[in-house]
């Protein structure tokens, strides 16, 4: 009776636990879900007052917000590919050459995530102002880029070193070249790694504000920098129908990306060595 | 064996430092058209570096590396005639068997139709047509080494390079894999070098076997010669098993010498040292008994009249090599023996 007892207690205590994690996960999604399509939803109703789409209309017909999607969906693919461009061939070099101060530039990627980020935006734009580039395309992919160094050096330089030696000696020694032996040997084995960093640097743009705000607005305007105004100058509810499309591309690059999570390919792009 | 005036592979006083030790110290050895020389040797002795120096990975600090008479001293991997095979087989484990074995072929751009013809043909010879469409994670360890066997002879190389190729195998298979790859190496009559560490190994399957120590090579011989006759103490005690006997126990010769007894050489009789017999180990074809004689362990293979443990055995030397300063002196068992007695 006592070991019933217990364990009944013991799935009681899980229950709640489980209650209590899942309110506080999908509370706040079911309220922006609830917002979107409310009418209006006032604190001691338990139910929105109506149903409506009117508040997608306003986000679809606000040329602005339109316009910040636009931005948005034009500014985090090209930061992948410019991040990719730049920082790949860093990463392969920390993996596989040991230059004077390797140890340092490695840590010092890291260590810039350590301070606040407001003050080096700032820092930033005095130096953007004399290049002029503030309120410039260059400029904003340059504060983009900057967010996502560290995703693109340290993943793929982890994903780089885990590609044995003996496997790329191999190539050479069937007749390859050094380059063809990285397009055909290191690059596929790498590429989980590669683009868990493309995956992760593309989400770190897509979300980017701050700096985006203090270096593009008010030309360029991105989801996340429109959100501010949003929230101040719209109700509620459109803000919430934004915050939807926001998570959009987050949601779908991870379903895109659960099938090698689930591999394990894609965990293994985290190893880091 | 072909015997030719131009040598397969010459070494010339190859010499490499790494880490400011001397791993490869003045190596010079020729190989014949044809032959597999094995490189034996306990781990550190710099057989590694050696065929590393060969295949291309590491460029020597002095000395020449010459295939067919062509000095490729200079050139990288990619341009040796050589294929190597790895350790660790080295598949890609992105790619599949055959994608894997036709690589040189695309790399050297050869035609499609070529490929395929000499890629089935190489499968066949190593007995893998079967996985032509695996991945290397989906085939045994022992058909991966085949595979990567495969992936060196489709270059049709001048020399073949085997690193450690049966290290990774469990003991039944490397037995029957070493003598798959030298009827292969025979039937394609094709320059081998074989880096290993097991010496029932190398003696198993090479022309000649070179035993290497602290980067020089002590002796280069055909298995049954350096069995027999190692030319120094330290061949004949790695290569096969050895009683090591100093001068003076039997009283003879100058001081720094020593003999070296085979086991099988050690003989019980009616006459010679005594001696108690400590332990008895049957191994199936023969027995191993050891038997302390005047303070010395020895051991004796053993076919008939086997002792038991605390017999007094009375022991006679058939043959006996002795070594002065480490080096092959005479060989001179019978007096030995007498003079024991």
């Amino acid at each position: 009776m006592a070991v019933a007892a217990r364990a009944t207690s013991g799935r009681i205590v899980v229950t709640i636990l489980t209650v209590i994690v899942a309110a506080f996960i999908l509370g706040p999604l079911l309220w922006l879900g609830a917002h979107a399509f409310a009418t209006d939803w006032t604190y001691p109703n338990l139910l929105p007052d109506g149903l409506t789409l009117d508040w997608w209309r306003v986000v679809f017909e606000d040329p602005k917000l339109f316009l910040s999607m636009q931005n948005s969906f034009f500014f985090a693919p090209v930061t992948v590919v410019v991040s990719a461009v730049v920082c790949l061939p860093a990463a392969y070099a920390f993996s596989r050459f040991d230059f004077p101060g390797r140890r340092v530039f490695l840590i010092g990627l890291f260590a810039t995530n350590a301070f606040p980020k407001m003050g080096l935006f700032v820092a930033m734009a005095t130096v953007f102002y004399g290049l002029n580039l503030m309120e410039t395309t260059v400029g904003i992919v340059i504060v983009h880029v900057i967010g996502t160094v560290v995703f693109m050096t340290w993943i793929p330089a982890a994903a780089f070193s885990a590609v044995p030696r003996s496997l790329e000696e191999a190539a050479r020694d069937a007749g390859a070249s050094r380059l063809r032996v990285f397009f055909s040997v290191t690059l596929p084995m790498a590429l989980p790694g590669i683009l868990v960093a493309a995956v992760m640097s593309f989400l770190a743009s897509f979300d980017e504000a701050q700096g985006t705000y203090l270096v593009g607005a008010p030309s360029y305007m991105t989801m996340p920098t429109e959100m501010y105004s949003l929230v101040l100058n719209h109700p509620r509810q459109v803000a919430a129908v934004f915050a939807i499309l926001l998570s959009i591309p987050s949601v779908i690059l991870l379903l895109l990306t659960r099938r090698y999570i689930m591999g394990g390919q894609l965990a293994e792009g985290f190893q880091i060595r | 064996m072909t015997t030719s005036p131009v040598p397969g592979l010459r070494l010339a006083g190859l010499t490499k430092t790494l880490g400011g030790r001397m791993i490869v110290d003045d190596l010079s050895l020729d190989i014949a058209q044809g032959e597999l020389v094995s490189l034996l040797g306990p781990s550190g002795c710099g057989k590694t570096t050696t065929l590393r120096m060969i295949a291309g990975f590491l460029a020597p600090d002095l000395g020449t590396v010459a295939v067919h008479g062509d000095d490729v001293t200079a050139f990288g991997p990619e341009k040796r005639p050589s294929a190597m095979v790895f350790q660790n087989y080295a598949l890609w484990p992105h790619m599949s068997v055959t994608k894997n074995v036709s690589y040189p072929l695309r790399v050297a751009r050869v035609p499609r139709r070529e490929i395929a013809d000499r890629v089935a043909e190489v499968l066949d010879l190593v007995g893998l047509s079967h996985h032509a469409r695996s991945r290397p994670a989906q085939i045994s360890g022992g058909e991966q080494q085949r595979a990567s066997l495969a992936r060196a002879l489709v270059q049709r190389p001048r020399l073949l390079l085997l690193d450690e190729p049966l290290s990774n195998l469990d003991a039944k298979l490397r037995v029957r894999v070493r003598e798959e790859i030298r009827d292969i190496q025979q039937s394609l009559g094709i320059t081998t070098v074989l880096v290993t560490h097991d010496q029932e190994e190398a003696l198993a399957v090479s022309d000649r076997v070179a035993v290497m120590h602290e980067g020089r090579i002590e002796q280069v011989s055909t298995p049954a010669e350096l069995y027999r006759n190692p030319a120094t103490e330290f061949v004949s005690e790695f290569v096969g098993t050895s009683n090591r006997i100093p001068d003076l126990d039997l009283g003879e010769g100058e001081p720094d010498g020593h003999y070296i007894v085979r086991p099988e050489h050690v003989v019980l009789g009616e006459s010679g040292i005594p001696g108690r017999v400590t332990r008895v180990l049957p191994h199936g074809p023969f027995t191993e008994v050891a038997i302390n004689a005047r303070g010395i362990e020895l051991r004796a293979f053993l076919n008939t009249a086997i002792p038991a443990v605390g017999d007094d055995v009375r022991i006679r030397f058939e043959r006996a090599l002795r070594y002065v300063d480490g080096r092959l002196d005479a060989v001179v068992a019978p007096r030995i023996a007498e003079m024991a007695a």
